[in-house]
């Protein structure tokens, strides 16, 4: 799916949080939003997923306008910085919440979702945890799980924030080429938040950088890794990728 | 091995031999005077004439409408006590707002109200004197001196229980599982079914069974709301205490008895549940 982020801004208060920015992400990329703390690429992609509203904008989904669908209008598939996922519930349980939480008319049966599940297990490579409680498994195998919920409800769109951040680095390198397989296999438009100028640089097709200030943040480039390791466009950019 | 452990050295949270002894013998010569040695009293002074009279002195008519009164009160009060608690901390938790604080504190107000001024405020408010208790009163509803100003004296002074056991684990729980369970496209009404109580329930069921002793145990609002109508409002801690002032000591203690009983059965009830559902109260705290 294509998305079109046209001028959107966010203040939460008296706080800017997103300087209006612009971005076009077409369909199928793997996109890295890039930036340090502060500079609003995390409520950008909340204002992807329908966490957020923003102050002022619009959103376009393949050219509908999608500003105001509701967050389970959006069916973005979101996996979060810790993974949030169900503490009382079984992995097999976590991945089939999406699916028991659909309408009755279109929710599948129990047979199609344990179908559903056990695929899902084997496209992250875990297919034997479905019993186990989220506190039973290793950090990494909770963020393929928490990857596993969002692709169950059919999702339009991949959002990501920080989905290493909580890992050590050897986790690491294996859960990127895990999810750069997943998106090749799906073919979603993916948006990933990182602060790791590295991640960003070897997992996106396109990279956005961010940076904060005291008006909100603002996208500084677009570009793909190596236009942006050659030709940065600005003095913050050029030191940002540099550290 | 055997000869490093025998090398001397404490941990440094650990403490002496003899600190040790003494903080254990404190703690329990506290617990013993405080809380074994009162509840020891209260069985040996009921049976203090046999089993024969402690019983005999249950079926007393003003005794049995006590109990009965004291377990319809706390059945209406408690779960809307508990209603309303779940509410307000879900409110204070979930949701970003002005006069936070304010609602917070107003919450505790009923800690730091004596509960006799809690039931002169209810008298004041509701009493045939004021202009909405006249007019139940005429209407033939009246709130003081009855059921209903009982039922709104305990749960003005249960309020605080379940809000207070619930906001601490709503707010370490954050909203990442709630936001979770949005984006799957579960409603509202679905979040808070399948993600927030089951995570809550634990908290949830100790606030209810404080919010149930104390809903049971209340006297001195309950004193000032009821006008202690022997056999219609008087309550089992009210008539523990007209049974005493009447010198029918037996009576006196085999109610404080039961009402003691039915805090212990709520206690055992809680241990019962803990050590069912231990696998899962672990898989909560990982």
């Amino acid at each position: 799916m294509h998305i079109e982020i046209d001028e959107i801004a966010k203040t939460f208060g008296t706080t800017a949080a997103l300087h209006p920015v612009s971005l076009s992400l077409p369909s199928g990329a793997l996109v890295a939003l890039l930036g340090p703390s502060g500079s609003g690429k995390t409520t950008l992609l909340r204002i992807l997923g329908g966490l957020e509203f923003p102050t002022s904008g619009r959103v376009l989904f393949d050219g509908q306008d999608a500003t105001g669908l509701s967050v389970q209008e959006r069916r973005a598939g979101f996996v979060f910085q810790s993974y949030a996922l169900f503490r009382h519930m079984t992995v097999f349980d976590n991945i089939a919440y999406g699916l028991n939480a659909r309408p009755r008319a279109s929710r599948p049966n129990k047979v199609e979702v344990a179908r559903r599940v056990t695929r899902l297990l084997d496209l992250i490579q875990l297919p034997d945890i479905g019993a186990r409680y989220p506190s039973q498994l290793s950090g990494g195998q909770r963020q393929r799980v928490a990857l596993a919920r969002a692709l169950a409800i059919e999702p339009r769109m991949l959002l990501l924030d920080e989905p290493f951040g909580a890992l050590d680095a050897k986790v690491r390198k294996e859960l990127r080429q895990g999810l750069r397989d997943i998106h090749d296999e799906t073919g979603l438009t993916t948006v990933f938040v990182t602060h790791d100028q590295d991640e960003a640089m070897e997992l996106a097709d396109l990279v956005v950088v961010m940076s904060g200030s005291q008006s909100g943040g603002r996208i500084e480039q677009i570009g793909k890794p190596q236009d942006i390791r050659s030709k940065p466009a600005s003095a913050f950019v050029r030191e940002f990728i540099a550290a | 091995m055997s000869d490093i452990a025998q090398v001397r050295f404490r941990s440094a949270t650990e403490e002496t031999p003899l600190a040790r002894r003494a903080l254990i013998a404190v703690a329990v010569l506290g617990l013993g005077i405080l809380v074994a040695a009162p509840l020891i009293v209260v069985f040996a002074e009921a049976l203090a004439q046999g089993w024969a009279a402690a019983v005999a002195s249950l079926g007393n008519r003003d005794a049995l409408s006590a109990i009965r009164l004291t377990l319809t009160i706390a059945g209406i009060s408690v779960p809307l006590t508990a209603g309303f608690g779940i509410a307000a901390a879900w409110f204070i938790t979930k949701f970003d707002f002005r006069g936070k604080a304010f609602l917070i504190t107003l919450i505790d107000l009923p800690f730091s109200v004596s509960p006799v001024v809690a039931g002169l405020c209810i008298v004041l408010m509701f009493g045939t004197n004021s202009l909405v208790g006249g007019w139940l009163v005429a209407s033939g509803y009246p709130i003081v001196f009855a059921l209903p100003g009982i039922v709104l004296a305990t749960m003005f002074v249960t309020f605080p229980f379940v809000a207070r056991e619930l906001i601490p684990v709503m707010i370490e729980q954050g909203r990442a599982e709630e936001e979770a369970a949005l984006t799957l496209g579960a409603s509202g009404w679905r979040v808070f079914w399948t993600v927030t109580l089951p995570n809550i329930r634990w908290a949830l069921l100790y606030g209810v069974l404080l919010c149930n002793a104390r809903a049971m145990g209340e006297f001195g609002a309950v004193a000032v709301v009821s006008g202690k109508i022997r056999g219609q409002t008087a309550t089992m801690p009210i008539t523990i205490e007209m049974f005493y002032n009447e010198y029918l000591s037996v009576a006196a203690f085999s109610l404080a008895a039961v009402l003691t009983l039915l805090a212990l059965v709520t206690l055992l009830l809680k241990t019962a549940l803990e050590i069912r559902h231990a696998d899962q109260l672990a898989a909560l705290h990982p």
